[in-house]
């Protein structure tokens, strides 16, 4: 798959080039003297994790962020990107992973947007010279949509298109394919090729190893704010795909995570009556509506479901869990039925569902760890008598909790905010599988997690099957599933397309549903 | 528009790691805004032509040395420290009740027309039993319409209370003009609970009782907060509605509490206003005491008893204000510039610190 | 009551609710400008009373009602300042600010109302009126919509202008930008921060010559508090009115007809007490919060501070 760079003989200085940059935030060093440079006519892969320092590089490209160190070179003249219009006047435009169109406009005026304050929009002028970008680079936009009516991948387009017409030679995509569709993630490799015949520039951000290769000509890896490699193009052709990979995995997960994360060992089969068993599950939603769900779950068993982002897996999560009402369907948890219950009755029966949205719903970021670890149990004996908080009770409580799941923190008292990603969600496993679990949802438990963290949740949930817990896992990360399910269901559009035990096929079968091919 | 006006989140400080350092620092956070306001105020003073030392002299002396003045500061803190009791409910749980002028004045109204009406029937301590009551229930219905859409509909609450509060004090003078008017009287207004029918006095002084009432509404909202499983999901509502909902908890429910006990205390207040002071409500009368005490719960960080602290600062200027009106010239409409130099003052202290904290870092 | 709809009574209807309506409708236009680029501006309430205030003053030193006019707007614009350094520039708190400044220009103005004019309360003449040759002819309406003080004109003109200027300008686009997704905005180059200033200066410029109206063309005269919640009004219409000027003007002479008809009552001797009246255009908002509370939309950013890049 790996192309060579159609780029015409080399110009003496790389087109943009970032020299020896660091970036700091408050406790974090995110880019630790990171070089980089971008020739005109290829797409250059900036590969890393979840906090791998990538959308600091780009915020420094597209003027959002400024280095503290080190110097950004346009054409080999030393530059300042001091704000998104400055960048955008040096012909570098950005898309980033959350849409930058405003959606209650057209696309015209998304486009138009950002002339002299009185003048009047040319719409038609736009709308011409943007069919022209489109059919250049062969892909069919309605310039009078509202953008918000726009699916997220034509919504790409529309911002790749913007770029292009603002006069843009390099572009940068943001984590683009995070919200595609395996469909939507190919049509957006196919544009990158025809953007680069042109002669653009592309960066082109993913953690995803696969895109990498299919779509980039030169790799950069980034880990932990510093860059740890970049394979050049003739290297990445004469490599070949499967030594590519490994090189990269090596660079990305450093020496021992390779042999480490080829998966855990093999456990035995759970059998036995389902723990969990849920039963034509619908959640009217706005935009995913849910429906037809039927999944048991044994006790001691991981249920993976996998699927795109987006399509129903947090409706039916939420409804699960209780937060959410549910349009139909049945669930009970140990022969008895509990749909009809609030949050605290599923967990009092030993329901517990372990959030992605840490910081957003998961904690109240401003309380300090004690009380975010009784979140869910606020008046309840022995912390509270006659709704009298107890300090001792709760004291001992987070401190025995703190201990078991490893949480770094300066006290019980420090406000769970301040805390790592890392730190936040082991409070969470500690919330979540303490006391009287019996079946749990995990939702993304690794999302945006640095390498050590990730083992260590992953390691609990083995532990928590192992323990004799029903555990349904949701995630995004393909390999995630399929290392520690027994079974993998497959989600598209609200809807279970289809659940495959966890054996060799099981990757290509997974592959197959997800990307809609069923049999 | 939920995220838009939540109100800062919540403020405890940490109990035991550097607690005194941290003490020491809102001290000074609270303080210097006062300083500042009384400092910018004596300019605009100076430049109405009045001398803003012996202004701001005769203030203190009338409104705390001299013990009739500070009488009557301590009888006028009563209802102040009620609705602010009901505010720092209100906002600890996210919620903007910016309605209690509506809330305290309709109380008054009813609880002016009430007591008469009862008092000859009726032992003294069981009409004001009687009168309190009321007016706390009629403050909180005054609220309910808010209260429901805010918690079904999601209808942003700063626009409902305001509407209400301005309905609420063209009612209540509907009110005293048609249906509780005293006929014996030329001008509109209730008829008057006699002197020995009101709550009664502390001690040997002219202080009212109704202060001890407010003493103990804050002290036990600050534990309410800050001590029980109730207070902790109110607060757990106002600093993180999603968590709260992730948490299983009853949100629209708890925000009908919230109204209920914030429009409560300002019902509170209005009874102990009229059975502890005025006696009776005269048509047009409305003291707009609610949203001027917004500013000196925010000084105080929603802390109860840091609140007690303002606003008695707050009643002396008030008094003392009253006083210097007759004698220097200077209208008590000076009070409202002073709280809104403290507030703006005390964002801009805000201010100062988190970038000062952001560059500690 | 047959003689309730003399042409006398209908006439001093429309009148009433013009010159009511007039200063709701300027701060309800103010507002959605402030709403549409995503500030919620409470203080706007200030804004108008401080307009009245400086809008009387320079009217009664200059004796020029146009120069009344434009110290109003500017007087609203002073007020405007600080909301502008301290929400849009520094991030503050747009409510409890809001609540500030009104609270300020309250005691402001009427400090400087009892220093200056409580001895002698002196009124302004009455307003030159413009007749509209041909339409103010015509009965009832004629008299009481084209035959108006000039600003009358102006006024409505601004609500066309303002319609224009949402629908077919790059500013229309940047305000509602600003309101719906800063970040984008950021992203095309334009400043956030600018767009908002503006706007809370525009706010504040036509909230003062509404209450410059209240003072120099409805009473005649200053009188501390005089704006007496016209602001807010202003507030729930710019709310009601979901980004359309139009539906701004409409709203607020149904409000002005509401307030104005104790007087028209009085002409046809129908006694009623004025607070019934006065609280005919609060329990109408309510109504329509009842009713259609859920579908009162607001930009998503409003009230929200922006930073650049914030995660």
């Amino acid at each position: 798959m790996t192309q060579t760079p159609n780029a015409a003989p080399m110009p003496p200085h790389p087109i943009v080039a970032l020299d020896q940059v660091t970036k700091r935030f408050p406790g974090v060093v995110a880019n630790d003297r990171v070089s980089f440079e971008l020739w005109p006519g290829e797409v250059h892969v900036l590969l890393g994790e979840n906090g791998a320092g990538k959308s600091t590089l780009v915020g420094m490209l597209s003027g959002l962020q400024l280095p503290d160190e080190g110097g950004v070179l346009v054409e080999g003249r030393e530059v300042r990107i001091a704000s998104p219009a400055r960048a955008l006047e040096l012909g570098i435009g950005t898309v980033f992973q959350h849409s930058m169109l405003v959606p209650s406009l057209s696309v015209v005026d998304n486009m138009a947007l950002g002339g002299p304050w009185w003048s009047r929009p040319d719409r038609a002028g736009v709308a011409r010279r943007m069919a022209a970008v489109c059919a250049e680079i062969g892909v069919a936009i309605d310039p009078e949509a509202r953008v918000g009516s726009l699916s997220l991948g034509e919504q790409q387009q529309v911002e790749i298109v913007r770029a292009l017409m603002r006069g843009s030679r390099v572009l940068i995509l943001d984590e683009a394919t995070a919200m595609l569709t395996p469909k939507g993630a190919e049509d957006l490799g196919a544009l990158m090729g025809r953007l680069t015949r042109l002669g653009i520039a592309v960066v082109f951000i993913t953690h995803k190893l696969n895109e990498a290769l299919a779509f980039g000509h030169r790799i950069t890896v980034l880990r932990l704010g510093r860059k740890v490699g970049e394979i050049a193009p003739e290297r990445l052709v004469a490599l070949g795909p499967a030594a590519a990979t490994a090189e990269i995995v090596r660079l990305m997960f450093g020496t021992h995570a390779g042999t480490e994360a080829a998966g855990g060992p093999p456990r035995a089969r759970p059998a036995g009556a389902p723990l969990l068993d849920i039963e034509g599950l619908a959640v009217d939603d706005a935009s995913v509506p849910v429906a037809g769900i039927d999944l048991s779950v044994a006790p001691g068993e991981i249920v993976g479901l996998a699927g795109i982002d987006g399509n129903g897996q947090k409706q039916f999560a939420e409804a699960l869990a209780g937060q959410r009402r549910l349009a139909a369907g049945r669930i009970r948890l140990g022969g008895e039925a509990i749909e009809r219950l609030d949050v605290g009755g599923r967990r009092e029966r030993g329901l517990r569902y372990v959030t992605d949205d840490r910081l957003g719903e998961g904690t109240v970021g401003s309380f300090p760890i004690s009380l975010n670890l009784l979140l869910k149990q606020v008046g309840e004996a022995p912390f509270w008598r006659h709704g009298i908080e107890q300090p001792e009770a709760i004291a001992t409580h987070a401190r025995r909790l703190v201990g078991e799941y490893d949480v770094r923190t300066p006290g019980i008292e420090t406000a769970i905010g301040k805390l790592s990603g890392g730190n936040i969600q082991k409070a969470l496993l500690a919330r979540e599988l303490s006391g009287q679990a019996r079946a749990v949802i995990f939702a993304k438990p690794t999302y945006g997690l640095d390498v050590q963290n990730i083992r260590a949740t992953r390691q609990r949930i083995r532990e928590a099957a192992d323990r004799g817990l029903a555990v349904i896992l949701i995630s995004t990360d393909l390999e995630e599933v399929l290392e520690l399910s027994d079974r993998v269901a497959v989600m598209s559009r609200g809807r279970i397309v289809g659940v495959v035990d966890n054996n060799a096929e099981a990757r290509s079968r997974v592959g197959e549903l997800m990307s809609g091919v069923t049999a | 528009m939920s995220d838009t006006t939540r109100i800062g989140g919540d403020v405890l400080p940490a109990r035991r790691n550097g607690a005194r350092r941290e003490r020491a620092r809102l001290v000074a956070m609270a303080l210097l805004p006062v300083l500042g306001a009384i400092v910018l105020s004596g300019l605009v003073l100076l430049a109405l032509g009045v001398n803003p030392v012996s202004y701001y002299g005769y203030v203190l002396d009338r409104g705390l040395l001299n013990p009739y003045g500070l009488q009557a500061t301590l009888t006028r803190t009563g209802p102040l420290l009620l609705i602010a009791a009901g505010l720092i409910v209100a906002f600890r749980a996210g919620i903007w009740n910016l309605g209690g002028d509506g809330q305290f004045l309709l109380a008054a109204v009813i609880v002016a027309a009430l007591g008469p009406l009862l008092a000859p029937a009726l032992p003294v301590w069981l009409v004001l039993l009687a009168g309190l009551a009321v007016g706390a229930l009629v403050g909180a219905a005054w609220s309910v319409l808010p209260a429901l859409l805010k918690a079904y509909q999601g209808v942003n609450e700063i626009i409902t209370t305001l509407m209400m509060t301005f309905l609420g004090v063209s009612f209540a003078n509907v009110l005293v003009k048609l249906a509780f008017r005293d006929p014996a009287t030329t001008v509109p207004q209730t008829r008057t609970l006699a002197v020995a029918d009101r709550l009664p006095r502390l001690f040997d002084t002219t202080v009212s009782s109704g202060l001890l009432i407010g003493l103990v509404a804050i002290v036990a909202v600050h534990l309410l907060m800050t001590r029980t499983a109730f207070g902790l999901k109110l607060r757990i509502v106002g600093a993180n509605p999603r968590a709260a909902i992730h948490a299983g908890l009853n949100v629209p429910l708890l925000t009908m509490a919230t109204f209920a006990i914030s429009a409560g205390l300002a019902g509170l207040a209005g009874a102990v206003e009229i059975m502890g002071v005025q006696g009776n409500v005269r048509a047009d009368w409305n003291p707009a005491y609610s949203l001027t005490v917004v500013p000196l719960v925010f000084l105080a960080r929603f802390n109860g008893f840091a609140s007690i602290a303002f606003v008695f600062l707050f009643s002396v200027l008030s008094i003392g204000g009253e006083s210097a009106a007759r004698r220097t010239g200077v209208p008590n409409f000076f009070t409202l510039v002073v709280v809104a130099i403290l507030l703006i003052m005390l964002g801009i202290t805000e201010y100062l610190d988190q970038r000062r904290r952001a560059a500690g870092k | 009551m047959s003689g309730l709809f003399t042409e006398a009574f209908l006439t001093s209807l429309v009148l009433g609710a013009l010159t009511a309506g007039l200063p709701l409708m300027l701060a309800g236009l103010g507002e959605q400008i402030s709403e549409k680029a995503g500030v919620l501006n409470i203080g706007i309430e200030g804004m108008m009373l401080f307009g009245a205030y400086l809008g009387f003053l320079v009217a009664y030193a200059t004796g020029s009602v146009w120069l009344g006019f434009l110290g109003g707007g500017l007087g609203g614009m002073l007020v405007a300042a600080p909301m502008a350094l301290f929400c849009i520039r520094m991030g503050l708190s747009q409510i409890v600010i809001g609540i500030a400044l009104t609270l300020g220009a309250e005691g402001l103005t009427a400090l400087l109302h009892h220093f200056q004019f409580a001895q002698s309360y002196p009124r302004l003449p009455a307003v030159e009126t413009l007749a509209i040759p041909g339409l103010s002819a015509i009965p009832v309406i004629g008299p009481a919509l084209f035959d108006r003080p000039p600003i009358v004109y102006l006024a409505v003109l601004a609500v066309a202008a303002t319609a224009y200027v949402f629908r077919s300008t790059q500013l229309g686009l940047a305000l509602q930008a600003a309101g719906d997704k800063p970040a984008a905005l950021d992203a095309a180059g334009v400043d956030v921060v600018r767009v908002r200033t503006f706007a809370v200066f525009s706010t504040g410029f036509l909230a003062g010559i509404g209450g410059a109206f209240m003072s120099q063309v409805g009473a005649g005269i200053f009188v501390p508090f005089m704006t007496n919640g016209a602001g807010f009004i202003g507030i729930v219409l710019a709310m009601q009115a979901r980004g359309r000027p139009l539906w701004v003007l409409a709203g607020a002479l149904l409000f002005g007809a509401c307030l104005s008809a104790t007087t028209a009552l009085q002409v046809a001797g129908v006694s009623i007490p004025t607070d019934v009246i006065q609280m005919l255009p609060f329990a109408a908002v309510l109504m329509v919060l009842v009713l259609f509370g859920r579908r009162a939309s607001l930009p998503p950013a409003l009230g929200t501070h922006y930073v650049r890049g914030a995660r």
